[in-house]
């Protein structure tokens, strides 16, 4: 097996460098921790056990021949309609060899997900972010607090089911001398378009087309 | 506390609150104060929570989020076009560099194929923001630790290259001029032989501006090892761009994941080992003239062709088009309301911005809209180090540790 240069000026996104065999590789490595190694405009993505992470991304930063030494991010995602509905996604690069792998898992919201802030430090403010913006949690990060929003926010806005416009909008009030947090109220409803076209066909029925297949 | 006047911090009582119970009499205890959120070196909306044992800090928390507009969950609710404009309102000091990645993410994940000439404008454009975002930084941090001229010098030449902005796409700062394959409009005449023009004389502005700072005893007494991080610990901690090549290593995406023109580009990439203040502060100076490098290759190799993709699916047709075929007048309506299906699949673009490396990862599911569009911010990972890098610094060092690290809230809190 060896590492293949990245293939320079065919297209205008940047490419890193390859494996020759990487999803047989990364199988032995890892072994039942791995559920799917996959490959999607030349990333490489695997799908691992939840439970394992931490094992996985040792394993990854110290075998001589991946190296993935660097956490770039965590990041979660909503599947709502997945059995465990988040995804949390790790990105890993190795600075030796010019290797990118992403690393996913799932899990439902209840069941924690490992930390790694013992490996990588940087780990922290992005678990906090997962934490604070899908919910979920992380064992054995030290700081769990929110980060991105409001001191005292409720609930999780970047889940699929959290409404864009929020619950709370808040305004300076003369009368109290400060910052008063009151429910959303908005002048004209929240405009959504469709633009996906009817003539393709509609997962929904039209407005005005309720009646259409009554006799 | 009025003794803290010079050193420009606010503080609230109800922070105090938090420091140690009082022992008996004399006991000196510490306390905690609150660097800004409204303090012009903490450049933008950044506060701070400071530990305190006399002037030393002990420990120092950073509190973001004040500038958290929610962008990744108002993408989710945008075309891929429409998207894009928010990528210029993150790192609002270097917009086109934020909107290099998306739009390069979108390519990727849509296998769109760009034109030369169009890789070759994308490039000098992203290297003249560089240029800006460098000005900006630069200067700021001299002001920083007391310097005042830099800033007033090399400001106008900021609003030259800003000029070029607003030539190129009619806006100076939130340009959304790259698009998904290539630029929204070609340049006008001109404007190559304009900007070479302004590399000629913008390196002797940097010397006069260098020479006043690198070698004055203030400012090296100010950055010289301080704030010090060493390689091993950049890599643990999230570092890229010039904050990791100031701690000794040579990386750099343009180099190693070439992406648009770069492969062709001829440049060098600085690295200082010391990792201090004073070092990043360097390398940043010396990335400029690098940068001016690149940007003149592109101005005098500029192809010929097209400015965009001919695809009619991602790229709309000329206004003089429209008005005779109705198939460009229909693609044109298809583009502007339903907007480019992307195929389901995910993926991460990650570019070298000029804070370090700003990474996209695009979840599509084969629909006009993301379903995820996460922005890995590049000043997320360097403000987190604050702690680490500030532990035993007097106070004093803050700010210039801080601006030595380039933050942009608009980034770091998306």
């Amino acid at each position: 097996m060896s590492i293949v240069a990245p293939e320079l000026g065919k297209h205008s996104w940047p490419v890193t460098a390859a494996h020759s065999d990487i999803a047989a590789r990364l199988t032995a490595l890892l072994g039942d921790a791995v559920v799917a190694v996959s490959e999607h405009c030349g990333d490489v993505a695997i799908d691992i056990v939840r439970d394992r992470l931490v094992e996985v991304v040792l394993k990854l930063r110290d075998a001589d021949d991946l190296k993935l030494n660097q956490l770039i991010d965590i990041c979660g995602a909503d599947y709502p309609e997945r059995a465990e509905r988040f995804e949390v996604v790790t990105h890993l690069l190795s600075m030796a060899h010019n290797l990118r792998l992403r690393i996913r898992l799932s899990t439902d919201g209840a069941a924690p997900v490992p930390t790694l802030t013992e490996i990588y430090p940087n780990a922290g403010w992005y678990e906090r972010e997962t934490w604070d913006c899908y919910g979920v949690m992380f064992t054995g990060n030290p700081d769990m607090r929110r980060i991105l929003t409001d001191y005292g926010f409720e609930g999780h806005p970047f889940r699929k089911d959290f409404p864009l416009t929020g619950h709370v909008e808040l305004r300076w009030s003369e009368e109290h001398k400060r910052v008063v947090y009151e429910p959303v109220k908005l002048a004209q409803d929240f405009r959504n378009f469709d633009f996906l076209s009817p003539w393709e066909g509609t997962d929904y029925v039209l407005p005005g087309d309720e009646k259409a297949g009554q006799p | 506390m009025s003794s803290l006047g010079n050193a420009g911090v606010a503080w609230t009582a109800e922070d105090t609150t938090d420091v140690l119970p009082p022992k008996d009499g004399n006991e000196i205890q510490n306390y905690m104060i609150n660097f800004g959120p409204q303090h012009p070196a903490a450049h933008g909306v950044l506060r701070l929570v400071m530990e305190l044992d006399g002037e030393i800090i002990e420990r120092c928390d950073p509190h973001i989020g004040l500038l958290h507009r929610g962008t990744e969950k108002l993408i989710e609710y945008k075309t891929y076009l429409q998207a894009l404009p928010y990528m210029d309102r993150l790192d609002y000091v270097s917009p086109m560099c934020m909107e290099h990645s998306y739009v390069l993410a979108v390519e990727k994940l849509a296998g769109i194929e760009v034109p030369l000439r169009a890789k070759y404008l994308r490039t000098m454009f992203a290297e003249i923001t560089r240029i800006l975002n460098h000005i900006l930084n630069t200067t700021t941090h001299a002001m920083d630790v007391g310097a005042m001229t830099p800033i007033l010098w090399l400001f106008e030449e900021r609003e030259k290259l800003m000029e070029f902005y607003e030539r190129v796409s009619g806006a100076r700062f939130h340009a959304a001029w790259f698009r998904p394959g290539g630029v929204a409009k070609d340049i006008p005449d001109g404007l190559l032989q304009d900007i070479l023009d302004w590399c000629d004389g913008f390196p002797r502005v940097l010397d006069e501006m260098q020479a006043l700072v690198a070698d004055n005893r203030i400012f090296k007494q100010r950055n010289v090892d301080i704030g010090i991080i060493s390689k091993e610990d950049a890599i643990r901690w999230g570092f890229t761009g010039p904050c990791i090549r100031a701690s000794g290593v040579a990386w750099d995406l343009r180099k190693s994941q070439p992406y648009d023109a770069y492969h062709l580009m001829d440049f060098d990439v600085p690295v200082s080992t010391d990792g201090d203040c004073y070092a990043r502060f360097m390398v940043r100076m010396q990335e400029m003239r690098e940068s001016l490098k690149i940007i003149r290759q592109c101005a005098r190799e500029m192809p010929e062709g097209r400015h965009i993709t001919v695809n009619r699916k991602v790229a709309p047709p000329s206004r003089g088009e429209m008005k005779r075929s109705m198939e460009a007048l229909i693609h044109h309506f298809k583009l502007y309301t339903e907007g480019t299906h992307v195929p389901a699949g995910d993926t991460y673009v990650g570019t070298e911005s000029p804070k370090g490396e700003f990474g996209i990862y695009l979840v599509a599911d084969g629909t006009n809209k993301p379903w995820r569009c996460h922005i890995r911010a590049t000043g997320m990972a360097h403000l987190q180090a604050m702690d680490f890098l500030c532990k035993g610094h007097m106070l004093a060092d803050a700010p210039a540790i801080l601006g030595s690290l380039d933050i942009v809230f608009g980034e770091v809190d998306r």
